[in-house]
């Protein structure tokens, strides 16, 4: 039994002229979360579709869960299950209508479908609004019945289309917590996203694409050390302040900071959260006064920046979950 | 089964049943289509006003002046009227197919590990059954007029039965056509452009021994000629010919030639 659940090799998707897919390897183990990290138009939802027999490379072959792709796309499509970046159940139904029709077409009989689909509803918190049209959720809502759709029958691989584009930060917790209990209970999961802190706080290695190739690969650790913690802004009560800061900073930690006048601010770029405590510190001794301050995460632009040299170009239509 | 359940137990639950058989699979399709009329009936308006205006209005408009006498005509073109109809109302098909593939859900069924057929198949089932209402309102509606079909009942339920075939087997057409053209509009254009010459040029309004002999040739070669020439037979119960049998190798060739093209376009969109 091969340990990867993805094994692809050089995958290519060409449409019209566009290399949407431009020669991507992937080996991802089982029993992991992968983040698939990139902007609009990186070519995620293709390869998501590649590998879940949907579209058909133009070249490289893969194999998901061992079974080749296309020679066994049958046995594939038994052992993964596909929650799209858009409307993945039907609106028109209810969540319960939605839930009882994929569990009679995973092979469940009347009974035990609509059992299913109780349970499935209860566990997700979905019971108040099981006979309500999916059309009338929620994001948050959306996104937890796409996703207990998936898991009607729980499958080997799981495909999760940018899980959290749109949502709350409480709706996007929800999500987080059940790709958590999906992994411990054994299920690899796959998901595309855009955000660097949700491939930080869910996936065990991240690859990052942009403009269809794979730039990066490696855990969020090793990602992390390449770009850095993120950035340290200090906000002052006036600009003497911030020229005493300023002056400190240049010769405690060897970087200039980005100065901002207007807001009377500074920024600094940081390896490791301790060196930003040790920082802020730093000026308390000195006695320079802080109005307040704030730690960020990379962005994405700011990713790409320190792997790619350019901030990417915001192309191929737009991922607004509506 | 009343206990609380949390994610992490409706994990555990590992098996996985057999896949569905093709028949079953297209039966829950077919099962969602209707629960989708059920949220949205109006979806029916096309199957029951159109019947309705069409047949008063080529009963009471047409009908003096064609034959002389409305009960006449009506006899003679309410079989007609009825074909144009339903195959009319088949390019709805295409229509509902192509705003609905247009969703995501689509990516779903197609992962799945069923006959991939049976997600068309299921709703061209449910589209059967609103040619069937179709019918089932003009003929009625047809018999409060004074229609009278000559093979009674027996003969309008063989009758309706042929033209609920052939226009399963239409469907497939446009079923095709609503998985590769991209706007509704452009798909509704398409499919006049086929329905009104064909139901037109056709023997549903008016004897073809009337027309001109370049126009006959056209309607005597034209499908739905003998569709209607074949429900006129059945509930008229005139001598049989041959079109019934035509109409039954016409709706199998439509099926073993759109549906597997239907298929192919479905796979590979
Ligand atoms: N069916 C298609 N036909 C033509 N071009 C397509 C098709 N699907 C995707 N593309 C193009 O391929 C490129 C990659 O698209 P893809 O949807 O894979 O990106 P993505 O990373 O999922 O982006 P997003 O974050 O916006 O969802 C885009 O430029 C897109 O325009
Ligand atoms: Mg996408």
């Amino acid at each position: 039994m091969s340990t990867y659940a993805v094994e692809a090799t050089d995958l290519v998707k060409i449409f019209g002229k566009e290399r949407a897919v431009d020669g991507i390897s992937l080996q991802v183990p089982k029993g992991i979360v992968y983040g698939f990290l990139g902007p609009n138009g990186a070519g995620k939802t293709t390869t998501i579709r590649m590998l879940a027999t949907l579209l058909k490379p133009n070249e490289g072959h893969a194999k998901v869960m061992g079974y080749d792709l296309t020679q066994e796309a049958d046995k594939v499509r038994h052992s993964i299950s596909l929650t799209g970046q858009f409307a993945s159940v039907d609106e028109e139904l209810s969540g319960r209508e939605n839930l009882i029709f994929i569990g009679r077409l995973v092979g469940y009989s009347r009974k035990q479908a609509k059992q299913r689909a109780d349970e499935l509803l209860q566990a997700f918190q979905l019971e108040d609004a099981a006979k309500r049209q999916v059309k009338k959720y929620s994001g948050g809502m959306r996104r937890r019945i796409d996703i207990a759709a998936s898991i009607v029958t729980s499958p080997e691989l799981l495909f999760l289309d940018e899980p959290t584009t749109g949502l709350d930060p409480r709706s996007r917790n929800q999500v987080w917590d059940i790709v958590r209990a999906l992994v411990k209970n054994g299920t690899t999961v796959f998901l595309t996203t855009q955000y660097l802190e949700e491939a930080d706080q869910l996936a065990d290695l991240i690859g990052v694409i942009d403009r269809g190739k794979l730039i990066a690969e490696g855990t969020s650790k090793e990602l992390k050390a390449s770009i850095g913690a993120g950035s340290l802004t200090v906000h002052f009560d006036d600009l003497d302040e911030l020229k005493k800061a300023q002056n400190i900073f240049v010769s405690r930690f060897e970087q200039q900071p980005d100065i901002n006048e207007q807001d009377i601010s500074l920024t600094i770029m940081i390896k490791e959260h301790a060196k930003a405590a040790k920082a802020i510190g730093e000026l308390a001794n000195t006695n320079v006064q802080i109005k307040d301050f704030s730690m960020s995460q990379p962005s994405l632009d700011e990713v790409f920046l320190t792997l790619t040299g350019n901030v990417p170009d915001h192309e191929g239509g737009d991922s607004s979950n509506e | 089964m009343n206990k609380p359940s949390t994610i992490e137990e409706v994990l555990t639950n590992r098996t996985r049943p057999k896949s569905p058989t093709a028949i079953q699979a297209s039966a829950t399709f077919a099962w969602r289509a209707l629960l989708r009329i059920r949220y949205v009936p109006e979806q029916l308006f096309d199957v029951t006003i159109f019947p309705i205006i069409f047949l008063l209005m080529f009963t009471y408009l047409f009908g003096g002046a064609i034959s002389g006498s409305t009960g006449e005509y009506l006899n003679f073109v309410l079989p007609g009227i009825l074909v144009m109809t339903v195959s009319m109302i088949t390019m709805y098909t295409g229509l509902d197919l192509n705003k609905d593939i247009e969703k995501g859900v689509f990516d779903r069924f197609r992962s799945l590990p069923i006959w991939q057929p049976s997600v068309l198949v299921g709703a061209l089932l449910v589209d059967t059954l609103r040619y069937l209402i179709a019918s089932t309102i003009m003929v009625t509606l047809g018999y409060i007029l004074g229609f009278r079909p000559e093979a009674g009942f027996s003969g309008v339920i063989m009758g309706v039965a042929i033209l609920l075939l052939f226009s399963f087997s239409l469907s497939w057409i446009w079923t095709m056509l609503g998985i590769i053209v991209r706007s509704e509009k452009a798909l509704m254009g398409i499919s006049m452009m086929f329905l009104f010459p064909l139901t037109f040029l056709s023997s549903v309004f008016v004897d073809p021994s009337t027309m001109p002999n370049w126009l006959q040739r056209f309607v005597d070669i034209n499908p739905i000629t003998f569709v209607v020439d074949a429900v006129r037979t059945l509930i008229h119960g005139t001598e049989a010919n041959g079109d019934v049998m035509i109409v039954i190798y016409i709706s199998i060739a439509l099926i073993v030639i759109f549906g597997p093209l239907t298929m192919y376009f479905f796979k590979n969109k």
